[in-house]
Order: C-alpha cells, then structure tokens, then sequence
C-alpha cells in the first residue's frame, strides 16, 4: 500500500477568493501538508512559481488580472528557465465538458469541478504523484499527454508512427438544440 | 527557496511531435507502507472542513452580498466590460462555493445567473427582472436557511428560475449553434 509524504509536497494555491483559499489551505494541511503558497491572481501566482518553485500547482480558472487558463499556458512554456512540468491541477466552478477540453489543451494535468471534496481533492494529487503522464511537444502544445486511456477498439491512423492527422467529425447537437426551440 | 531541476528528460521525436519522458520527480513523496500503518487523509480533511463550517454561513453571506453589490453597480451605471466582469465573477464563486458552504440552492440559482451573464447576446435586452430575481432568490436562500421549510422552497426557486432562463436564452440563441451547444451541454458536475 502507498501513501503520499505530504510534509515533504510543496503547493502554490491560486484562487482570488479567500474563502476558497482557507478551504484549500485546511485540506492541504489536513493532508498533511506543510508548505502552501497563496496568491490570488494569475500574475503573483507566476511570480511566485518562479520563487518558491512548487511540486503542484491548484489554481482557479476565473480570476482577475490573467485567469487560470493564462496562468496555465505560461507555466507551460518549453523553454521558460522555470520548471515547465509541475502539475497543475485546475479547480473550477465551470462545469461544463467544453471548459475541461480547453483546460487539457492549455496543459492542465487534472480538473476539479466545484463544490471540492477532500476524497477528489486527495485523489487528483494521489495521481499526479503516482501516475506522472509523460509530455508531449508540437507546434500548437506543450503539456501532458493528453490520451489518458489506450483505446483497443482505435481503428483510425497511428500518429506516434507518423501517420497523417485525420479529422474525425463529431455529432453536433446543434439539430437536437433547433428542435427544441 | 529553489528546489533542484526535475531528472534527465528522455525525447521520443515523432512526425509532428515528440514525446518527452522525465524520470517522476515526485516519486520520492510515494511511501509504501503496511496496511496497518495506513491513515485516513481524507477523513481528516473532512473532519477539519466540519470544523471550519461554523463559519460557512457568514462567508455565504458575504458572498451574496458581494454579487449584490455588484447588481447595483450595473442598476446605476448600466453594463461595461469591468461590472460585467465583477458580477459574473461573485456568481461564478456562489456556484462553485455554495454547496460546500451548505447551500446548493444558492450555487444553482448562481449557476443559472452564469449562464445568462455567458450566453445572452446582449445583455442590455435581458428583461432585467429576469437579473434581479437571481439576486433576490439568492439573497433569501442565505437569509432564510435557518428555517425548517425552507431548503424544499429553495430548490424550487432555483429550479424554476433556471427553467426560465433556459428558455429565454434557448429563444435569444436561437442563430447562434455555438451558444446553443453549450448551453444544452450536460453539466459533468453530478445533479443535487
């Protein structure tokens, strides 16, 4: 059995909204947690990545001055003299499938959906601890990988052998939304 | 403060993009333990939350009254960029916080408020009884919480204020499938 050294974990927390921030910060040290950073914008969270250099980052997505997606896409920068590869776990009250794709390709690592628990909280960076994705680089992303399962049934072209990219249309319910209207 | 710089990186370069390995950095946080030594993390976090709930109630009202005043900024002044910011930020924090604080009802009828501040074309054509009652309903949700018959009441307040919403921006969308998309999107959020 595992369990994670959490006294030995350091956490930058980005969240504009201090309720929110003292939730985080008693779970986090509930946990076990010794070392958590606030800030509560985009641009002292980046400040403040650069300084303390954080094992995982838990950020907010709406917030003033560059939001959590901004701070997101500036971490994962591949030839920023900072660490490019923390975690970054995205903790949000959007809760719609869309904002979870724009996330992935920002290069969030995992997305919580408000209202927090501790178990989803614990178990997001239970798994960016145990199971670390490797990174992929290429013109338009920098970030972890973004297929998180092997699909056995895949029968379109291989592109980690080269193939050519292939656009796969998906069922729009947009004719779903006009017959309702 | 600095910590040393993750392990050697490994690059598996592909046609259009590569793939980079790095030894797990965080590896050495991972303990393997006996069974018997395992503890409860999240029973504890969840212990500690409990203990933090006394205060729920006056952040939730401190919440509202943030969205309100945000209301009335716009009720003087008409929309702009910034208060259109300001409200849709205090709603979007009542529909992430307001569950956790013990009021669902509050996050729902805030959520709905989202949705309008997202995806109404103009906001200066939102009938603006349709913005207030979000903000009186929850406004009372907080206020009247301590009452026993209240949370039944609650819900269907937001229910119904939601079901008004969608209607109306299911009309005002209609030429605009992006929006309509999202807004009948299911919410990957688990319903009350």
């Amino acid at each position: 059995m595992y369990r994670i050294d959490f006294n030995k974990l350091r956490f930058l927390i980005c969240d504009d909204n201090p309720h929110m921030r003292r939730i985080l910060r008693t779970l986090l040290h509930s946990f076990g947690a010794r070392e958590a950073y606030e800030a509560e914008d985009g641009a002292t969270a980046l400040e403040m990545y650069s300084h303390y250099v954080p094992d995982i980052v838990i950020t907010d997505w709406a917030m003033p001055i560059f939001d959590g997606l901004e701070l997101a896409q500036m971490i994962r920068q591949p030839e920023s003299k900072g660490n490019p590869y923390a975690p970054i776990i995205m903790l949000t009250g959007h809760s719609e499938k869309r904002r979870v794709t724009v996330a992935r390709d920002a290069g969030v690592t995992e997305f919580l959906a408000k209202p927090i628990s501790a178990k989803g909280l614990y178990q997001r960076i239970l798994n960016v601890v145990a199971n670390p994705r490797p990174f992929i680089k290429t013109k338009t992303y920098f970030g972890p990988d973004r297929r998180r399962n092997t699909n056995n049934a895949y029968i379109g072209p291989e592109r980690r052998v080269g193939g050519e990219m292939e656009v796969m249309q998906q069922p729009s319910l947009l004719d779903k939304a006009r017959s309702n209207v | 403060m600095a910590k040393e710089k993750p392990g050697t990186i490994q690059v598996k370069s592909f046609a259009d993009h590569h793939v980079i390995t790095q030894p797990n950095p965080l590896r050495k946080m991972l303990l393997r333990v006996p069974e018997s030594d395992l503890d409860d993390p999240v029973g504890r976090a969840e212990k500690a939350l409990a203990g933090l709930s006394g205060e729920f109630k006056n952040w939730m009202a401190i919440e509202a009254d943030r969205l309100s005043a945000a209301h009335a900024v716009i009720l003087r002044n008409g929309f702009t960029v910034d208060n259109r910011e300001e409200l849709f930020r205090a709603a979007h924090d009542i529909k992430g916080d307001a569950a956790t604080f013990g009021f669902p009802s509050a996050g729902a009828a805030a959520e709905s408020l989202c949705r309008i501040i997202e995806h109404a074309p103009d906001l200066d054509q939102v009938p603006p009884e349709l913005i207030t009652h979000h903000i009186n309903a929850i406004q009372a949700i907080v206020r009247e919480r301590t009452k026993l018959d209240t949370a039944v009441m609650a819900s269907a307040l937001s229910k119904q204020l939601r079901g008004i919403t969608d209607e109306f921006l299911l009309k005002v969308n209609r030429d605009r499938p992006e929006h309509l998309e999202a807004i009948l999107a299911p919410s990957i959020v688990p319903a009350e």
